[in-house]
């Protein structure tokens, strides 16, 4: 797949909470050349996205709504990719369950 | 998928990543209600905000506050006034917590064993006869005496429609005393006979700045991309105004849908409590605003309605440059 998520059973929730994330990212942004699936999941959302802090802000606001988890905002420097945002909510989701 | 990689070369690619994790967090703060000069045309007196508050006198206040400014993620700090070297005990207790830059006229030396690289910007409003119609003196005599070669100050050269044909006089006088220049345009804000510009003017003076930038390359801190939105007011189709503009202040900003606009941006007024509309004059009308920071701000926070094509997101990169050298997060 072109977001380079895997087809492993022991990954379905990331890899759903990734898809899902590409389409809160994509819907936010407004992006038109992109889709979830076309989202490649280790583009660095600063240097090749062209995201910034509050793009990055209103991002983890619509988590919040979605996913019920907050992202710290002293968070936000290490969330670069939509893997890494994928796995960090996984986790968190993990530790609330 | 457009990416930044796809959209520059490797020269730019690198220029756009020594820029794009800044994350730049700036509030503004009125040091004092007093100056030492009185400018016809100053937004702080024209409109009154010398009146909003009552001046908190005591330091200790003044550290605690920018200690819980910190705290609130603000990592720049920009003095403004009334005349913020009124008041060194007050600067210094921005100056020894965390990046400060002060606005000053220029007419009181900033004691550079206490301050030894405290960013300085002065005001310059034209040529001597200007000075001396708008300020009352000509303040350009007196300022880069005390300042001339001074590696952490520039000029804040306010271009009024006096100044056109007459803009390359101030630049090579600036350059003569070893300084930088920043250029931004006058908003006429005591509507003052023949300074409100004019259709024909603001072309005129793009042209003019642009001129500079390629003549004065070393002394010039600018982007031609900023004088064109700044005379233009349009940036990607959008006009600037009310509800475009980044530096409202964010506890009142109720504008809906919110713009794109700085994190976190307060200008607070000098009791530490009364917070100002917006980083200029608070009477000023938006839709002919020329203040130049809400301007290269408008384009920073902006990033991605930049990136449809490689010149728009070049002309990004130099806007968002000139700012980080202006504040010194990248040389000059």
């Amino acid at each position: 797949m072109a977001n380079g998520i895997k087809n492993d059973p022991m990954n379905s929730n990331l890899d759903q909470n990734i898809l899902r994330i590409a389409k809160i990212i994509i819907d936010t942004l407004q992006m038109e050349d992109v889709t979830p699936e076309t989202f490649e999941a280790d583009l660095d959302l600063v240097d090749e996205v062209g995201i910034d802090s509050m793009d990055l802000a209103t991002i983890a606001l619509v988590i919040r709504d979605e996913f019920g988890v907050r992202i710290d905002e002293d968070d936000y420097p290490k969330l670069t990719t939509l893997r890494i945002i994928g796995e960090y909510i996984t986790e968190k989701l993990q530790d609330e369950g | 998928m457009k990416t930044v990689s796809s959209l520059l070369d490797p020269e730019w690619y690198e220029r756009y990543k020594r820029i794009s994790k800044l994350n730049i967090r700036s509030s503004i703060y009125d040091v004092t209600d007093r100056c030492n000069l009185r400018c016809k045309g100053c937004f702080f007196f024209s409109s009154n905000e010398h009146k909003a508050a009552s001046e908190e006198k005591d330091v200790s206040k003044w550290e605690a506050f920018v200690e819980s400014e910190m705290a609130r993620g603000v990592n720049l700090a920009i003095l403004i006034g009334g005349e913020p070297t009124l008041c060194p005990d007050r600067i210094e207790a921005f100056y020894k917590r965390l990046p400060t830059f002060v606005a000053t006229n220029g007419m009181i030396k900033v004691d550079r064993d206490r301050f030894p690289d405290l960013m300085i910007g002065i005001s310059l409003w034209g040529d001597r006869e200007d000075e001396v119609l708008l300020r009352g003196k000509d303040t350009f005599a007196i300022s880069s005496r005390h300042y001339a070669g001074d590696p952490n100050v520039y000029y804040l050269y306010t271009i009024t429609p006096k100044q056109l044909g007459k803009i390359e006089d101030n630049i090579r006088r600036i350059k003569d005393v070893g300084l930088k220049v920043h250029m931004q345009l006058l908003s006429n804000d005591e509507g003052i006979d023949g300074f409100s510009w004019q259709p024909d003017e603001l072309i005129a003076v793009r042209a003019e700045m642009d001129q500079m930038l390629d003549d004065y390359p070393e002394t010039v801190i600018s982007s031609k991309y900023y004088h064109q939105i700044i005379t233009t007011g349009i940036m990607c189709g959008r006009r600037f105004g009310w509800m475009e503009c980044p530096s409202v202040t964010d506890s009142i900003d109720q504008r809906d849908p919110r713009p794109k606009r700085l994190t976190n941006f307060i200008r607070w007024a000098s009791d530490l409590k009364t917070m100002h509309r917006c980083c200029t004059s608070e009477t000023r009308d938006c839709s002919t605003c020329k203040d130049g920071a809400a301007h290269m701000s408008w384009v920073m926070v902006n990033k991605r309605a930049h990136m449809n094509s490689s010149e728009d997101l070049q002309n990004w990169i130099e806007v968002y440059e000139m700012f980080a050298k202006l504040y010194r997060y990248i040389p000059w």
